[in-house]
């Protein structure tokens, strides 16, 4: 849906502005004395209560409104146009925005780079592990490896499923797409050999109705877990419930939406790289320009247990993720794709940045990236 | 996988998607009929299908009967027809124009009222069981078909033969295809037009009421992605033909299933090509029925677009 890109937003603060500006001899002192507060400004590709990504953000974003002196300014369903460069500059310019997070991978080049050139006093951190040391020194990315809370989600389903097919609706191939992907197929292999994930894309990041047809087609073609990285999980995980398969959550918690088959799912705790840059600006220290995490650092979790989850597979869970907390590694080598060729040639570690370019699905992934 | 069992496979996700996701674009593309038969065009019927498919849930959600939610949602897009209507009566107003603003007011007011109902789950609306003969679990799935989807095979029917059987269906050709005819006749041709948007707004609105209710059944900003749009381009495809809408609907849910039903088979190479298949399709359709002259004969002579 590009086509409501006029926003209240934009609409209601370019007409603040003009009010601002001519009340500006009066509004000195008060303006003065708001700078000492802390703004910052998000922005979201979607609604901030899709049971997924943008709530995820929205979530800790509430977290970090209980912290004293400071504000934040959010907008939702901003394109990944010129309209996301738009809001982030208004945040700037009307409401002083000091730190600008752009939660949507597509808002990082070029908008967010030419911002960061552009207002050299305000600290641009992007949701995707994209910063390269050529990039402005004000911009910057943080990131989850959400893959590993895949890998436990494969490693329960892996013992919650009969067929050992796991079908997988996947918005875009993108690296961290595909790391969730392979990863599911990794802890569903670490505990049944024989387990595959078939993957749909549906290219885009929301399409409700596609990802019913992709979800309802994974059945039909005899997966019985079904997963997703798509923005909101509702309908996958709605339609896994109502075709009686069991089911795995994605970003945020699912577990209401499939009381009979939601085994576990893997989630995000932004909150704590949230809060660390709030007390670091208050702090006046720069924020680091990457921030990585995952299970060792408590930024990712896995959603309880729900009813499709069997004993075995809780416990199995439970152990992978005792070993992700001491940095077992997920991609240990050698591995090949689904073509046959070797692209993993050794043991990564979970953060190894040679895992950050992955462009290709493992043996056992049934799909194509193309 | 066998070939076989692939083309089976691929042929019955095909017949499912065409009956699933066909519906919202029958019953848009139903009204904008009945609209455009009165020689007006109303583009905003996406907003009706949002803010339709908004009410539909938030009243299954409070009541429990998702039947009272298909009713409201009728409702909804009767008022939204209602300001089309009224507004383009207005001397020296563009319809166009005011679709494309009313499109933004339903889209906008749906999303601002709909804001408390994206997490809570609202009764569905069921479907009927007519596979249960089969053995086949896709077949059978396939066969799970929406009381909606044969309201709009029933109402196409019924639109088609009262088109061209009764008095309220010549009035509203004739006002369609010439205002001074109509006029002559003692026919008030802005109130046929009225009635004519009314209703077809609400058509679009049970249209919605089938996104949040059915399939894929639940509410959330990017529920549509833009069927009541492409609704629009299949009444200029089904050339003002209630019946040919049917068959339009039918084929662009059964392209739509295309993208999804190939990669489950294998075949994922260039699954962005198949899911564009739909829009490609619509492409084709309009630079083939702009070519033809059958398809000029059969436009409303009063339409704004081709006067």
């Amino acid at each position: 849906m590009t086509l409501h890109t006029l926003n209240r937003r934009t609409l209601l603060k370019t007409g603040a502005a003009g009010i601002g500006a001519a009340m500006l001899p009066f509004g000195l002192p008060r303006l003065a004395a708001a700078q000492e507060a802390l703004t910052i400004g998000v922005v979201y590709v979607g609604a901030k209560d899709d049971f997924g990504w943008n709530q995820a953000h929205a979530v800790a974003m509430e977290i970090l409104k209980a912290t004293p002196n400071v504000t934040v300014v959010e907008e939702e369903n901003v394109p990944e146009t010129d309209a996301c460069a738009k809001s982030m500059e208004s945040m700037i310019n009307i409401d002083g925005a000091k730190l600008i997070l752009g939660t949507s991978f597509g808002y990082y080049t070029p908008f967010m780079l030419d911002l960061a050139a552009k207002y050299p006093d305000v600290a641009f951190r992007h949701a995707a592990p994209l910063w390269k040391d050529s990039d402005p020194a004000n911009a910057g990315s943080y990131f989850c490896y959400l893959n590993q809370a895949h890998y436990v989600d494969g490693v329960a389903a892996g013992l919650s499923s009969a067929s050992g097919k796991i079908g997988f609706v996947a918005a875009k191939p993108i690296p961290s797409v595909l790391s969730n992907i392979n990863s599911v197929l990794l802890g569903a292999r670490s505990v049944r050999p024989d387990a595959t994930v078939q993957v749909i894309f549906t290219g885009d990041w929301s399409m409700p109705v596609r990802e019913a047809e992709a979800a309802n087609a994974l059945v039909d073609a005899g997966c019985d877990v079904l997963t997703c990285h798509v923005d909101g999980p509702k309908v996958v995980i709605e339609t896994a419930e109502a075709r009686g398969v069991k089911s795995c959550g994605h970003n945020a918690s699912q577990a209401p939406l499939a009381p009979k088959g939601f085994i576990t799912g893997a989630e995000y705790k932004w909150e704590t790289i949230y809060t660390m840059y709030a007390d670091m600006l208050a702090k006046g220290e720069a924020l680091p320009n990457v921030v990585v995490g995952g299970y060792h650092n408590d930024m990712v979790r896995n959603t309880a247990y729900g009813a499709g989850a069997t004993p075995e597979a809780i416990a199995a869970a439970d152990a992978a993720i005792a070993g992700l907390k001491e940095g077992k590694p997920i991609y240990v080598g050698p591995l090949k794709d689904n073509a046959g060729n070797v692209v993993i040639d050794k043991t990564y570690d979970n953060y190894d940045p040679y895992l950050d370019g992955m462009n290709y699905l493992l043996e056992g992934v049934i799909g194509s990236i193309t | 996988m066998m070939p076989e069992a692939a083309l089976q496979t691929v042929l019955i996700a095909m017949l499912g998607g065409a009956i699933r996701v066909s519906t919202p674009y029958l019953f848009v593309a139903l009204g904008e009929t009945i609209t455009e038969k009165s020689g007006r065009i109303n583009l905003g019927l996406e907003g009706n299908l949002v803010l339709g498919a908004m009410v539909a849930y938030a009243l299954s959600f409070h009541t429990g009967l998702p039947w009272l939610g298909v009713a409201g949602a009728f409702a909804a897009g009767l008022v939204l027809g209602l300001l089309h209507g009224t507004i383009c009566s207005l001397p020296k107003v563009n319809d166009i124009a005011v679709g494309i603003a009313l499109m933004s007011f339903g889209i906008g007011i749906a999303f601002f009222f709909g804001k408390p109902y994206i997490q809570p789950q609202a009764p569905r609306l069921e479907g009927l069981a007519l596979g249960e003969w089969s053995s086949n679990p896709a077949l059978r799935q396939a066969l799970q078909i929406n009381p909606l989807f044969f309201l709009g095979l029933v109402i196409a029917v019924a639109l088609w033969w009262a088109l061209a059987n009764t008095r309220p269906g010549l009035i509203l050709r004739m006002t369609g295809d010439s205002e001074p005819s109509a006029r002559a006749m003692g026919v008030n041709p802005v109130r046929v037009r009225i009635l004519a948007t009314v209703l077809g707004g609400g058509l679009a609105g049970i249209g919605g009421s089938f996104l949040s209710l059915s399939y894929p059944g639940s509410w959330n900003e990017g529920l549509s992605s833009g069927q009541g749009l492409m609704a629009v381009a299949l009444v200029i495809f089904a050339r003002w033909n209630p019946l040919r809408c049917v068959w339009a609907a039918l084929l662009f849910g059964a392209a739509g299933a295309l993208g999804p039903a190939l990669q489950s088979v294998g075949i994922s190479q260039g699954y962005y090509f198949f899911n564009a298949a739909p829009y490609i399709l619509t492409l084709f359709i309009m630079v083939a029925s702009a070519r033809s002259g059958v398809a000029a004969h059969a436009a409303p002579g009063e339409l704004s677009i081709v006067k």
